[in-house]
């Protein structure tokens, strides 16, 4: 089995989150870069398959030379090869066609990417990959195992979950669950050390213009005070509810 | 226990000085500390006890010989990712700490650098996975500053050596398998030796009730006529200098480690600072608090760029020892003011286990006082600066 997982290089969830030039780009100064949490679920689910099952595992990304730490990261857990398709991830469409053409030209039988990246939460990649490859495609997926080329999903679904039967060639936006935070691995350091030797291929992207353009970026309005109305001043409730949080 | 929200602090943006690898041992390092040391160690420090389960997580994160080659078993990193390293488990807890400083500086060290081939392969990949775990037996109850005073002594009996005397304040040294030990021969020069667990009249009695480096295990080393096989003296180097280049290896790791403790002070200080309401508002928003917080960055700060080019110097081989003094000294007592500082941020609370500060500022009380004491540091700047000693 040859296990393809996508990954979105994204700011670490504590940074502070700031844009530049007149906030129409995204502030990096002082951020630090880490896996999609979703897709180290992933990274991580696909190391066991590797390890239990035996399987090749490579690591895709779409991004500059800046994103190289988190696929030597990925490395060092264990990945056996690394892609960066060397192009700014400037919209969801985009960053799909990178990733299709890798995946038609690796033999891959399964790719996991992750339900969302949590920087921009387009939630868009896995599906348009799936349409684009015509593959099975499972989302929000919370547990997944391979018997020969049959697969089981566990999806999340409103209030419980959904057990699927599939077939490889597979995609699926994995999440929490594939395996739990305390499973996501650490490197260690012979990991580190093997990684060294790892390969990690630069390809050219495919040629393609972008569907979307970002043009301004907004942060949300700061929270204001907190209004305590008197339990006997239930209109007074009512009327602050719709005129101005305008939630009914 | 709160939970480890560490956030780590980085004013003037050390980290475009790290390469892609230094960054990421460290960030290993630091999400291990997060989730195998944070949630067990005060638990551990209260007991007194030291957590045996996290040595094998020490081996994985490169934290036994990070430096030493990999043909050796080590992780053949340089001596940033060692810094590195230290920092992060100190944030954790500088007990912890010691014992990976004890494993790589002061018994893998002296066994590769003054070992014999032999004697490399006989122990060092063992040391460096944690199955073997080490001490170093230098100071003595009547030799503490002055090593070069001491009185154990081995004697030549043909086919091995009969080791007698007593080493006091050895870190590990009541788990550990083996120890580094140095002692005198029948000329009065200083060789080391390995004396293994289990040969007898070797005992390593516990040392209790410290207040400090609770979680850290410190005991005696009493030989009683042992016979140590010849094979086991370390013949690469003899003279006080021979645990003297083991200090200043260890000296450097600890520099780097007191950043980590002084980190994990401020970093909680100033969540607290923001958190804590008095009088109407956020104690941060007071003069006195922000003083003490802006003190605190700027000083870490500095002490940041000590240690990175040390490092550097180290990495080429040029740092001398005075030089390392000068670090360890500063750092430390950096780490130790700025827990005394946080500590009261923190008022009442910073006196409880649920916060990481006090055992922060416990610790570091042996930390100024071990691997050369505060006071002794100074003197050899100050003997390097003016070319007179003012030890004797
Ligand atoms: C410098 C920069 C400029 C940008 N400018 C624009 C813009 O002008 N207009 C706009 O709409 N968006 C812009 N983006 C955001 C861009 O759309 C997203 O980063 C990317 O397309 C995917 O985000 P998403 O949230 O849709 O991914 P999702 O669909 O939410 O991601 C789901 C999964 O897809 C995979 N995946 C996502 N991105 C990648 C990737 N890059 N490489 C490999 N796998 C991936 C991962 O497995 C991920 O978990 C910009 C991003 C950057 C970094
Ligand atoms: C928790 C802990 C762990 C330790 N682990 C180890 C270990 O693993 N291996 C090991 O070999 N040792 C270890 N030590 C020992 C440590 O290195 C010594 O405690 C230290 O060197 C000081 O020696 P001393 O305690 O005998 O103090 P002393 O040398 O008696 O010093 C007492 C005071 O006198 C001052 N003083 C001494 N000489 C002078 C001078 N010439 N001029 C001015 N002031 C002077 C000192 O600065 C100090 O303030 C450990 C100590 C502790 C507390």
């Amino acid at each position: 089995m040859k296990i393809l997982v996508c990954i979105s290089n994204v700011p670490d969830t504590t940074s502070k989150i700031n844009f530049t030039a007149d906030n129409t780009a995204f502030d990096t100064t002082g951020v630090q870069f880490v896996i999609n949490p979703n897709d180290e679920f992933g990274l991580t689910r696909a190391m066991w398959l590797k390890e239990k099952q035996g399987a090749t595992l490579h690591v895709a990304t779409v991004g500059t030379a800046a994103v190289e730490p988190t696929m030597r990261k990925a490395l060092a857990i264990g990945a056996d090869e690394a892609i960066r398709i060397n192009a700014e991830p400037t919209d969801g469409l985009f960053t799909a066609r990178q990733l299709a053409e890798v995946v038609k030209n690796g033999g891959y039988d399964l790719v996991i990417a992750g339900r969302e990246s949590i920087d921009y939460n387009g939630g868009m990649v896995p599906g348009m990959l799936a349409a684009m490859l015509d593959w099975n495609f499972v989302n929000t997926c919370i547990g997944l195992e391979i018997d020969g080329d049959k697969a089981t999903a566990v999806r999340e679904i409103d209030g419980g979950k959904e057990t699927l039967e599939t077939k490889l060639p597979l995609i699926i936006g994995g999440q929490k669950g594939l395996v739990e935070e305390s499973d996501l691995r650490i490197p260690n350091m012979r990991g580190i050390m093997m990684a060294r030797q790892k390969t990690l291929t630069v390809m050219d992207p495919v040629d393609m213009e972008p569907g979307t353009r970002d043009t301004q970026y907004e942060k949300p309005a700061p929270k204001g005070d907190v209004k305590l109305v008197d339990p006997g001043n239930l209109d007074q409730l009512i009327d602050l509810l719709h005129k101005e949080a305008k939630a009914i | 226990m709160k939970p480890d929200l560490f956030e780590s602090p980085d004013y003037y943006n050390l980290d475009d000085l790290l390469s892609e690898e230094h960054k990421l041992v460290r960030d290993a390092a630091r999400s291990w500390v997060k989730r195998a040391v944070s949630p067990i160690i005060e638990d551990y420090a209260q007991r007194a006890e030291f957590p045996n389960e996290i040595i094998a997580g020490l081996a994985e994160i490169g934290a036994f010989g990070p430096y030493i080659p990999e043909e050796y078993g080590g992780a053949g990193l340089d001596q940033i990712s060692y810094g590195l390293i230290m920092q992060e488990i100190e944030r954790g807890d500088s007990g912890v700490r010691s014992t990976a400083s004890v494993q790589s500086s002061l018994v893998m060290y002296p066994i590769f650098a003054y070992g014999t081939e032999e004697q490399r392969k006989r122990f060092l990949p063992d040391l460096a996975s944690g199955k073997k775990m080490g001490c170093f037996g230098l100071t003595e109850p009547d030799h503490g500053s002055n090593p070069g005073g001491m009185v154990t002594r081995f004697a030549d009996k043909g086919d091995h050596y009969l080791l007698n005397g007593a080493k006091l304040w050895i870190s590990n040294s009541p788990f550990a398998d083996l120890a580094v030990v140095w002692a005198k021969n029948e000329e009065g020069r200083i060789h080391g030796l390995i004396v293994e667990r289990g040969m007898e009249g070797f005992s390593t009695p516990e040392t209790h009730n410290k207040w400090s480096l609770r979680a850290s295990a410190t005991g005696e080393l009493i030989f009683d006529n042992v016979k140590v096989p010849k094979e086991n003296l370390l013949p690469g180097k003899n003279g006080l200098g021979a645990p003297l280049g083991c200090l200043d290896s260890a000296r450097y790791g600890i520099a780097w480690g007191a950043i980590g403790a002084a980190m994990d002070c401020y970093d909680t200080a100033l969540r607290y600072a923001k958190e804590r309401s008095q009088f109407g508002k956020p104690i941060a928003s007071f003069q006195l608090q922000q003083k003490k917080l802006a003190e605190m960055i700027t000083e870490i700060t500095k002490a940041q760029l000590l240690a990175f080019r040390l490092g550097q110097l180290k990495n080429e081989g040029r740092a001398t020892t005075a030089q390392i003094s000068m670090a360890k000294r500063n750092n430390v007592d950096m780490a130790l003011k700025i827990a005394r500082e946080a500590r009261q941020v923190l008022g009442g609370m910073g006196i409880t286990g649920e916060y990481s500060i006090m055992r922060h500022m416990m610790n570091l009380e042996s930390v100024i006082t071990y691997e050369g004491t505060h006071d002794i540091h100074l003197l050899i700047t100050g003997a390097d600066i003016t070319g007179i000693s003012a030890f004797k």
